[in-house]
């Protein structure tokens, strides 16, 4: 793993380095997740391309967090949690034999839906990542740390007191940072979870700002309630009804020209 | 809401609040519990108030840094106050680390498996075992069963009846030898009076041959007390340290799974520090609850008597070198103190004083322990 921001090794693009591979750089094939007996995805199957962001979208409890938690196998701690079907990053499944949960994390970051600071300083949340992965020197993790705040719109806020508990921010500064910890890993996908649900409008702007730029760099998935938040920053949305994938298309097409009544119902805010 | 539902609320409302006079069963038993309370206050009070008055006039810096004399009537109690002292800093030593890790693994590791339904089950059970009991295990398992064998492999004490006579057998053969040796070298020096001859030969003998092994761990001592208070107290611990694990919020452990943490990491640098005022405060109460027992420690190394901190030679800490306590010596301890003072001394009465003062110490030292618990538990609760 590179230590150093992506933003700053990747100034001029190299040309890539191999051919696209044949499938979708993330693929959900046939997932099903049950709680104990109740069943919360149903054969849900989409993919989706390298530098793109898919918004997720549909009504509370239809199970989107439970759909984005698979992906990096979060669910797996949640007890009587199980999954059938198959995730594929570059063709390899997520669940295979060979995989190391440590580096599947790694590269798969999470933002929560609930901010979930640890009871640590602002400085420590942030370094956390870049730590248990045995970076120690002293200014790279300095830099990354400043590079994540800056990125996620807190820096300003919180450059003058990165020492003191993360615990004393506020809500919506809390899920920013929780952003930023997520960052400094570097990873390649990025699952976020409603990352704007406590922000007001001018740190929901700045993180859409953000989401669009980190496109370059990461592959995204973004829950949100937002229907405009989606149609601004997704290239592509995908809606999701009682657990099932209803209909999965370019964000343009799904917002003017939907294929489903649910899914014109739900956006135009006449369900859901 | 219909008019209906309003009305009934209404009445409800109207029952409740009109009702100005308790009913006759409601004021006896709120005098009965009032009473009760007082009752247990004033027996409080009328304890700590006769330690205070009858024991603080003892408390002199004699009486706190020197050891008992005059056929223990006068004099201090220290060696008792660092013999309690070092006692439970051995317990805790011993027990917080094994009670630590046992919690961590049934939380964290063995959720709800059949290793984890063991440790409970034994936790549960432990706790309920009279602390004589432990008193008894101590005896049977640390001094006679780990202790002697200890002796046995390591300096070749005889544990056995026949080990005894094997010992015997095999040293029979040397000391005939010397023996005879001894009467001829006496012989030589003209050694003739019969008293001055047998204390020669002796002599002789005891130094020429292999020294008889003696017992070292074999025996009542602090490491041994340690040793058992830490079981008596293991109970506590693992539920304290449970209790803190659990109650660290599910949120956290994922946010740092989520980043990519192992298990390991996610325990040593989420969780277990997240738990640890909890942790702490367990560890403190269980310091109180061991220093204020007697019954576990009795027959494993407590002693009415010793004229200091049992020490050893001077061990060298390459700067300096100073003797640490010995834990493999019979020790004093306020507890037992107080108990030989009351019951085994020959004047009981005119030692009412030290009695009063030794009791003092004991429940200042709790009092003391508790009351850092209860900080630390504020600060926890605080910050959370
Ligand atoms: N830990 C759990 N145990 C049992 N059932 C769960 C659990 N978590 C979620 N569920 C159920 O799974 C379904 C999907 O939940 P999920 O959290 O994925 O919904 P969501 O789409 O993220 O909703 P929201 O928009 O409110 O966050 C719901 O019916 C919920 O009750
Ligand atoms: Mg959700």
């Amino acid at each position: 793993m590179s230590v150093l921001p992506k933003q700053a090794v990747k100034a001029p693009s190299p040309p890539p380095a191999r051919p696209a591979p044949p499938g979708h750089y993330l693929e959900v094939k046939n997932l099903s997740v049950h709680y104990g007996e109740t069943q919360a995805l149903f054969e849900v199957s989409f993919g989706t391309e390298k530098n793109t962001v898919l918004a997720l979208i549909g009504p509370s409890g239809c199970g989107k967090s439970t759909l984005i938690k698979a992906v990096n196998r979060i669910l797996e701690l949640t007890p009587g949690a199980r999954i059938d079907g198959d995730v594929l990053i570059e063709d390899e499944s997520i669940f295979g034999q060979k995989v190391d949960l440590i580096s599947l994390r790694q590269r798969v970051g999470m933002v929560f839906q609930r901010p979930n600071p640890f009871p640590k300083s602002i400085y420590d949340n942030v370094a956390y990542g870049l730590r248990i992965h045995g970076v120690k020197d002293r200014s790279t993790v300095d830099d990354v740390v400043e590079w994540a705040l800056k990125h996620s719109a807190l820096w300003d806020e919180v450059k003058d007191r990165l020492r003191t508990s993360a615990l004393e921010l506020s809500g919506g500064q809390q899920q920013r940072l929780c952003i930023a910890r997520a960052l400094a890993v570097q990873p390649d996908v990025l699952l976020m979870d409603e990352p704007c649900s406590a922000l007001d409008p001018i740190a929901t702007g700045k993180i859409e700002e953000l989401i669009m730029s980190l496109k370059q760099d990461y592959t995204i998935l973004v829950v949100t309630h937002n229907m405009q938040q989606a149609a601004r920053v997704s290239d592509h949305t995908a809606l999701m009804w009682l657990g099932k994938l209803i209909e999965h298309n370019r964000t343009e097409e799904v917002f003017t020209n939907p294929k489903e009544k649910i899914t014109e119902d739900y956006i135009t805010g006449r369900s859901g | 809401m219909t008019d209906e539902a309003r009305q009934s609320i209404e009445t409800a409302r109207r029952k409740v609040t009109g009702k100005t006079k308790a009913p006759l069963w409601a004021v006896l038993f709120e005098s009965l519990v009032r009473g009760i309370t007082g009752a247990v206050i004033l027996v409080l009070f009328f304890l700590m108030g006769t330690i205070l008055v009858r024991g603080g006039g003892q408390i002199t810096p004699e009486f706190l840094l020197q050891a008992p004399r005059d056929g223990m009537t006068a004099g201090g109690i220290f060696p008792a106050i660092m013999g309690t002292f070092f006692v439970v800093l051995f317990m805790i030593v011993m027990a917080l680390p094994l009670g630590v890790f046992g919690a961590v693994y049934m939380v964290e590791y063995s959720k709800g498996g059949i290793m984890s339904r063991i440790i409970r089950a034994a936790v549960n059970n432990l706790a309920g075992v009279p602390s004589i009991v432990f008193g008894l295990f101590g005896l049977g398992f640390f001094v006679l069963f780990v202790g002697r064998n200890l002796d046995h492999h390591i300096y070749g004490v005889p544990r056995t009846a026949e080990e005894v006579q094997a010992v015997q057998a095999e040293m029979a053969p040397l000391q005939a030898e010397a023996r005879e040796e001894a009467i001829n070298l006496a012989d030589e020096r003209g050694i003739t009076d019969p008293a001055e001859l047998d204390a020669f030969v002796e002599a002789y003998v005891e130094e020429q041959t292999p020294p008889v092994p003696r017992t070292v761990f074999g025996q009542g001592a602090m490491f041994w007390a340690a040793a058992t208070l830490a079981i008596l107290v293991l109970p506590f611990i693992i539920v304290a340290t449970e209790e803190a694990l659990r109650a660290v919020p599910p949120s956290t452990r994922e946010a740092a799974y989520g980043l990519g943490a192992t298990r390991w990491q996610v325990i040593s640098t989420v969780v277990l520090p997240q738990a640890k005022p909890g942790i702490l405060t367990g560890a403190i109460l269980a310091v109180a609850r061991g220093a204020g027992e007697l019954a576990p420690i009795l027959f494993v190394g407590v002693t009415f008597f010793t004229p200091g901190l049992p020490l050893t030679e001077p061990v060298n800490f390459g700067l300096f070198s100073v003797p640490v306590v010995n834990p493999f010596e019979e020790f004093m301890h306020l507890n037992y103190h107080i108990y030989t003072m009351a019951t085994q001394h020959h004047d009981p009465i005119g030692t009412r004083g030290i009695q009063f003062g030794t009791t003092l110490v004991l429940v200042a030292l709790t009092f003391v322990m508790n009351l850092m618990a209860i900080v630390l538990r504020r600060r926890y609760s605080k910050k959370s």
